[in-house]
């Protein structure tokens, strides 16, 4: 399991400043979620190869109840025999100075290929899963995980 | 999207005319009749199965008034749909005649002339007499009563009595089972206690223990009614732990959870369940959602968003109830089975006309019972208002002007924040406040009310999140209550603009000067869900308030700019 490394959430300094009384001292602002840092990581990967959707289940909570453990489950759809598997799978945050969160690979004895990890997530950003099979397709799949400060239930 | 086919079908605007609950373009004249008990009850019934259902009570065992919205913006692909429809437009949508019964009980303007014609709604009591008729009408092995949720919070006794007034009340109406959302801030021991120790079904298949994915309440169950097997699935609020004090129930996640919401339809299938039904604390465009995407659903009871509809939305083959709010409404299904499947289902939205509707006796006591160690109290009058005092509204509500004037200048803040909440009973010109009326609208366990040093660009932020949490166009990525509320500060807001984009012309009324980003402000409010907020607790913010001016009157507040809608 790979975390993310940031001083303090989006969610935990707003929550802080704005609403518990304590001391405002705001963290400086993340650079915007960055789309393009996570195609450069695609890229050094597979090159210009072409990404087809489906295959891949990415299960992450539309709002984040906890920024520091978010839930990332991903499941790929393959027999998993010598002749049809997924070889590897990676998992990506838009938002992360370092997009490349955490990388699997599987073997036919895997027997399915799903795997579940937990994630800080500092602020609303994309999450992005790429599985690659034996036969050399790969998939792509992008959720979106809002990181809200929350309160105001009503 | 939601298709033509899919499209909500106010099966009610029709149905409920020739049910005849007084519903339907009638006369002036005849629109300012007051309902009988017997319009209340009157219903043609069908099928073997009635469900009753209440929700969102908010702990409110007496009768009050309560105002809906007159602002309620939809946004995307529900943007000008039911629910999101006000007085003229609502009328209109539903067939209802303005100036009557309907229209005071279901829509906002013209309140206070038609609270004085109608009287109060609610009261457990009433309710009690409601729910003993159709029983005795059907008889009880055909009657389901269920609960929506939020029913153990909202007043000075539920608080004071960690929900157990509540608790015995709803054990007396023999409820049958329920789901939630406030009731987890009580913490998650006082509310394992009384899930496994009340008479009722306390139902959640959307909490999870966090370390082991385990279930920490009952999914579903399934009961047997009018010879058939009835499913109740319940679904406690998805975004509790984003809306309320998660260290509060700090080992419990939530989330809509989809895929099993549909495992557990396919099992109550299988399990020979002839109705499914999910009992649901989401929201209403949630679940409007949810029915186009979860397969098998006969009815979705919703909660949460206090809306109340006169008629069903109809999603594919799902109909969806909106019950209201505050114990004003009592909605009765009646469900024909055939071939262990739903054939046909009727529906009325029961309005509890307090003046009209015979208080069952053994309520009345047991409500005098569990408010009598609280009596003085909640009779204590703080002062009087000659505004008309309500919560509810997208942007701002009088009661929460009331709120905010008593943070600035109790707690001496430039700038005051007061949450969006959708509960609380509305006064009346000339209503005495009474420390009832005050902890109605502020009865909650973490109600300290701060005060602290934020700059300008910090509550643009909040405002952001905030307006995010509304008017965000997909509602599975909605989370909140009505707008966070301010004093002392204005603003403009474009609810069509994504996040961050939302909110401009941020100015601080006391100078008249544009709030400035790196700027420090002195800010007070109440209702953080960090743990250990530091300040006196909200009510007696309020009431030191209202003592001070002894005569409340709220001037027309137009600090917030709306567009977009």
């Amino acid at each position: 399991m790979v975390l993310k490394s940031v001083e303090k959430t989006r969610r935990e300094t707003l929550a802080m400043a704005a609403i518990a009384g304590l001391a405002a001292i705001l963290a400086p602002r993340l650079s915007l979620a960055d789309e393009q840092a996570v195609a450069v990581e695609i890229k050094k990967l597979y090159g210009d190869k072409k990404f087809e959707s489906g295959k891949i289940k990415l299960d992450v909570p539309e709002i984040a109840e906890n920024g520091l453990v978010v839930p990332v489950n991903v499941d790929i759809e393959s027999p998993m025999t010598d002749a049809d598997y997924v070889k590897s799978v990676h998992v990506f945050a838009e938002g992360n100075p370092l997009p490349a969160v955490v990388s699997y690979r599987f073997t036919p004895a895997c027997g399915k290929a799903s795997a579940s990890t937990r994630m800080r997530l500092a602020e609303t950003q994309n999450i992005v899963c790429i599985a690659e099979m034996s036969n050399g397709k790969l998939h792509m799949a992008k959720a979106n995980v809002k990181v809200t400060i929350g309160g105001c239930g009503g | 999207m939601i298709s033509r086919r899919d499209f909500l079908q106010a099966t009610a605007a029709a149905s409920a005319l020739t049910i005849g609950s007084g519903l339907g373009p009638l006369g002036r004249a005849a629109a300012q009749q007051r309902l009988t008990q017997a319009d209340i009850l009157r219903f043609d019934p069908l099928g073997t199965v009635t469900i009753l259902y209440v929700a969102d009570t908010h702990a409110q065992l007496m009768p009050l008034h309560f105002r809906e919205p007159s602002v309620n913006l939809g946004v995307g692909e529900v943007k000008g749909m039911p629910p999101h429809l006000t007085d003229a437009e609502f009328r209109s949508y539903f067939k209802i005649a303005a100036g009557s019964a309907d229209a005071f009980a279901l829509t906002a303007d013209d309140f206070i002339s038609l609270a004085k014609n109608y009287g109060r709604m609610g009261g457990m009591d009433r309710i009690a007499t409601l729910i003993g008729a159709v029983r005795a009408e059907r008889g009880d092995d055909k009657v389901l009563l269920l609960d929506g949720g939020d029913s153990w919070q909202g007043s000075w006794t539920s608080l004071q009595t960690k929900a157990q007034d509540m608790v015995d009340v709803m054990s007396s109406l023999k409820l049958d089972a329920m789901v939630g959302h406030w009731e987890f801030t009580y913490g998650a021991e006082r509310v394992k206690q009384i899930a496994d120790s009340a008479p009722f079904a306390f139902l959640a298949q959307n909490i999870r223990d966090n370390e082991w994915q385990e279930p920490v309440f009952e999914a579903r169950k399934m009961f047997e009614r009018g010879g058939a097997t009835i499913a109740v699935i319940g679904q406690a609020l998805p975004r509790t732990a984003v809306a309320n004090p998660r260290w509060m129930f700090p080992n419990w996640e939530f989330g809509i959870r989809e895929d099993d919401i549909q495992k557990q339809v396919d099992e109550a299938r299988a399990a020979g369940a002839s109705i499914v039904v999910l009992l649901s604390h989401n929201g209403f465009d949630v679940d409007r959602k949810l029915a186009g995407r979860v397969k098998g659903l006969d009815v979705i009871l919703t909660a949460h968003t206090h809306d109340a509809m006169p008629g069903l939305i109809k999603v594919g083959n799902t109909v969806l109830v909106a019950t209201g709010s505050h114990g004003k409404f009592v909605s009765r299904l009646d469900i024909e089975v055939k071939d262990k499947q739903v054939a046909d289902i009727r529906f009325k939205l029961m309005p509890v006309f307090a003046d009209a509707i015979k208080p069952d006796p053994a309520m009345t006591a047991l409500v005098e019972k569990v408010r009598a160690p609280f009596a003085k109290d909640l009779a204590r009058e703080i002062g009087k208002t000659d505004s008309l005092l309500y919560r509810r509204g997208n942007f701002n509500g009088t009661f929460d002007d009331l709120i905010c004037n008593a943070m600035m200048s109790e707690r001496d803040a430039e700038i005051v924040l007061s949450p969006g909440f959708r509960w609380g009973g509305t006064l009346i010109p000339g209503d005495a406040i009474t420390w009832e009326q005050i902890t109605n609208a502020t009865a909650i366990t973490y109600p300290n009310c701060y005060r602290n040093q934020m700059t300008g660009i910090q509550i643009k932020e909040v405002l952001e999140d905030v307006a995010d949490n509304i008017f965000h166009p997909d509602p599975y990525f909605q989370g909140g209550g009505d707008m966070v509320r301010m004093g002392g500060m204005g603003y403009a807001i474009d609810i069509s603009k994504p996040m961050g984009s939302r909110i401009s012309g941020m100015t601080h009324l006391g100078s008249g000067k544009p709030i400035e980003a790196s700027k420090t402000y002195t800010v007070s409010g109440w209702a953080s869900i960090n743990e250990n907020t530091q300040g006196p607790p909200i009510w007696d913010v309020v009431a030191a308030h209202v003592a001070k001016v002894s005569t409340v009157r709220i001037e027309p507040n137009t600090a917030v700019k709306v567009t977009g809608a």
